[in-house]
């Protein structure tokens, strides 16, 4: 093209230039910003408002993530944008509470190191008129130096469920003991079925129901590791006797927490949370029932994993009074949110005794079973109980049930990391 | 009269001398701008990215850092100590070498075998070339996920129990049987099926330097096809090549993740150190300061190994 002419346009190695150094800028400043569940935009709610991140896991019942983009929707004082986590979610929520732009409220389990690292604030305020609504359990595990962090949102009881029609037909009573729990599984596997489903690792979720149903606990009251003794060695090696016996379905293609493995017909029993009861009623009917883990022997008691979720204001937000005021609001006032999140998908007990009082839907069957069991047997989780404890109790289970290894060596090398972990905590 | 002499102070000549000298002044600078233009965002996001991270996770490594990125306590060489003597990471590094003996020479082997293969090939060879290629496309989650759900579940309708049941053998739980060790089956199959076009393309491009006039010559002096010219040719012609990919091999095998994190999780006798690294410091333990000790070890490690290789196989010395 002649240089003469005026405004000629660009050259196609100009325009190539000028249109590559654009998409390299561009490419730049996209990989600088970050996902942190915020809309872009205030959402057209209203120049004014504040705009609040809140996460959640994903939750398996179909429909949950509708409910909770409902509330947040129906929520007017700011807007919220609810960020829906499949995966790890543990692991993004720790990585998100580092910074200011993790969530400003969220749903977890409390543990002390989030408290002594200022992750979390403490809710006394919001929770102070209806504390006496709340179960003593589910308080404490939210509770630290007299301080409380969350509000309990759902109460999950773990238990193991089991087709009656199949203990029935092999002439097998439910299980009381844990040598009745793996005589039962034995028999009751053929050729198509197994006895039990634990979970794909072969039992790492039974680790704390089996300690609490030994007569141990994961931390005495006064901090010291509770997981030694004969008691806790015997069960442990009771949870390898359970998985060398070949009784156990191991590579479901999901896990314990589904209850795919019972529903497909593959095992008898299986451990599994009460959430999963209304799917696993509209494929087994009634053919459902429910026990405990069981004990020792007849010297201890059965045990139920209280687990569940608890609601959290991050101590990073922006707008800290304003989460806490959205916290209040949901999980708190909202009566008829809290009843739809806890029974409208999966079966959970809401933690207000109010609501639970009410709950229809858990007054009946195997259901009600779970819900009696829970307040016979339940125990929650200790906040001083940390992740690096619970690793180290993980990998001390895996030893003992995967590689058979001695129940009271193992347990002496995850006391030590744990003592090490309270040093550090409490001095 | 003799022609005027042009001399510096004659404008006309000046501009003539200088008019081109400017012109590529100009143009040095816009290339350079171009340059920046294009290369600055990636050097900016490397620095940002890689380099500073780097450079906190050694000044993090100093310290205690739970839950948090801030350095909160000093405490010298505390975390160092505790990672080269904790157990679990030692552990970690030992199953890191068990999967590098399966992984590194069956990748070299098999790729190598592919490559030789292909490159014979007179019809379709960029088909060919394509189909090993392709799974080198895949997500390493995806494929880890396939193998998991599809191929190596402990059921019946798992694709490997399926065929093993018209054998009559029982259903096998692949990725939960610790004795005997069958989960590494599908952790080095997944890897091998992922990364085996890539290395067979190297391999393809080592083969294609390959002068045939070497072989023309080893003809003529009595070699025999196959092994022995495989042996006296082929394989010290692709040496250089060879140094790379066992080198990118065992890199590759350090950084071990997501094939281990997706099939088995974060369990004690398959833990390699990055799943362990990450358990400690970026999943729910949130021990940054111990967590970057054990980065900075690793790195360490991997440079050391690196050289030590290099130093063994010669890899671009003269004459490669």
């Amino acid at each position: 093209m002649p240089a003469h002419v005026p405004n000629a346009g660009l050259t196609r190695r100009d325009l190539l230039k000028r249109t590559g150094g654009l998409a390299a800028l561009a490419a730049f400043t996209a990989a600088c910003g970050g996902n942190t569940g915020r809309p872009s935009t205030d959402g057209g709610g209203g120049g004014a408002k504040v705009t609040l991140s809140q996460w959640y896991h994903q939750y398996g019942e179909a429909g949950t993530q509708q409910a909770a983009q409902k509330y947040a929707k129906a929520y007017t004082d700011a807007n919220v944008a609810v960020q829906w986590t499949p995966g790890d979610y543990g692991s993004k929520l720790s990585s998100g509470l580092l910074s200011s732009k993790g969530p400003d409220v969220f749903e977890s389990q409390l543990n002390i190191g989030m408290v002594k690292s200022n992750q979390v604030v403490a809710l006394d305020d919001i929770i102070a008129d209806v504390k006496d609504d709340f179960l003593p359990g589910d308080l404490a595990t939210n509770t630290v130096d007299g301080k409380i962090y969350g509000v309990r949102m759902i109460i999950d009881p773990q238990v193991i469920y089991y087709r009656k029609s199949m203990l029935d037909k092999a002439g097998i009573k439910p299980p009381e003991t844990i040598d009745d729990l793996i005589a039962a599984a034995k028999e009751l596997t053929t050729n198509k079925v197994k006895g039990i489903f634990v979970g794909n690792d072969g039992g790492l979720a039974l680790g704390s129901p089996a300690l609490w149903a030994a007569g141990g606990d994961r931390l005495t009251k006064d901090h010291k590791p509770g997981f030694s003794g004969e008691g806790p060695a015997k069960m442990f090696g009771k949870l390898r006797e359970l998985y060398a016996s070949k009784s156990i379905l191991l590579g479901s293609p999901t896990d314990w927490t589904d209850p795919g493995a019972i529903n497909q017909g593959l095992v008898a029993m299986q451990w599994i949370g009460m959430w999963a009861v209304p799917g696993m009623q509209k494929v087994l009917g009634d053919d459902l029932g429910v026990i405990p883990f069981p004990a020792l022997d007849a010297s201890n008691k059965p045990a139920v994993y209280s687990g569940g979720w608890t609601q959290f204001v991050s101590a990073k937000s922006a707008n800290v009074e304003a989460a806490k005021k959205f916290v209040k609001w949901l999980w708190i006032e909202k009566e008829d949110f809290q009843e739809d999140w806890s029974l409208n998908y999966g079966f959970h007990i809401p933690p207000r005794k109010s609501l639970a009082a009410k709950a229809s839907k858990l007054q009946s069957g195997v259901a009600a079973d779970t819900v009696k069991l829970n307040q016979e047997y339940g125990h929650t989780d200790d906040p001083a109980w940390t992740p690096k404890m619970g690793t180290a109790f993980g990998d001390m289970l895996t030893n003992v049930i995967k590689k058979g290894a001695d129940p009271a060596a193992e347990i002496a090398k995850a006391e030590k990391t744990v003592n090490d972990e309270l040093s550090r905590l409490f001095g | 009269m003799s022609a005027p002499v042009k001399t510096s102070a004659d404008p006309a000549a000046a501009g003539e001398r200088r008019g081109p000298r400017r012109r590529r002044q100009k143009g040095i600078a816009g290339n350079t701008l171009w340059f920046w233009l294009f290369v600055g965002p990636f050097v900016l996001g490397l620095l940002i990215f890689s380099y500073l991270p780097i450079l906190w996770s050694l000044v993090l490594s100093f310290f205690e850092a739970y839950n948090t990125v801030t350095p909160s306590k000093f405490v010298g060489l505390q975390n160092y100590v505790d990672m080269l003597t904790d157990r679990n990471f030692l552990s970690s590094l030992g199953t890191f070498t068990i999967f590098a003996v399966f992984i590194v020479p069956l990748t070299f082997v098999l790729s190598l075998a592919l490559a030789l293969l292909v490159n014979q090939v007179k019809v379709a060879r960029a088909f060919f070339r394509s189909v090993f290629f392709l799974p080198t496309a895949c997500s390493y989650v995806v494929a880890s996920l396939i193998w998991k759900l599809s191929i190596f579940n402990g059921v019946r309708f798992g694709l490997a129990n399926t065929v093993l049941g018209w054998f009559g053998i029982e259903n096998i739980a692949w990725l939960s049987t610790v004795d005997p060790p069958w989960y590494w089956i599908p952790l080095v199959t997944v890897r091998l099926w992922l990364q085996l076009g890539f290395y067979m393309i190297l391999f393809i491009a080592g083969l294609q330097r390959i002068s045939p006039t070497l072989y023309e010559a080893a003809y003529v002096d009595g070699a025999k096809p196959g092994w022995q010219v495989f042996r006296y040719i082929t394989l010290p012609q692709l040496r250089a090549t060879s140094v790379a990919v066992l080198i990118l091999n065992l890199i590759a095998a350090y950084q071990a993740f997501d094939e281990f994190y997706n099939l088995v999780g974060n369990v004690n006798y398959a833990r390699p150190p990055l799943v362990y690294l990450y358990g400690i410091s970026l999943g729910s333990i949130q021990d940054l300061g111990h967590g970057s000790a054990g980065a900075l070890i690793l790195a360490v490690i991997i440079m050391l190994v690196t050289l030590l290789q290099n130093r063994i196989f010669g890899f671009g010395k003269a004459g490669d």
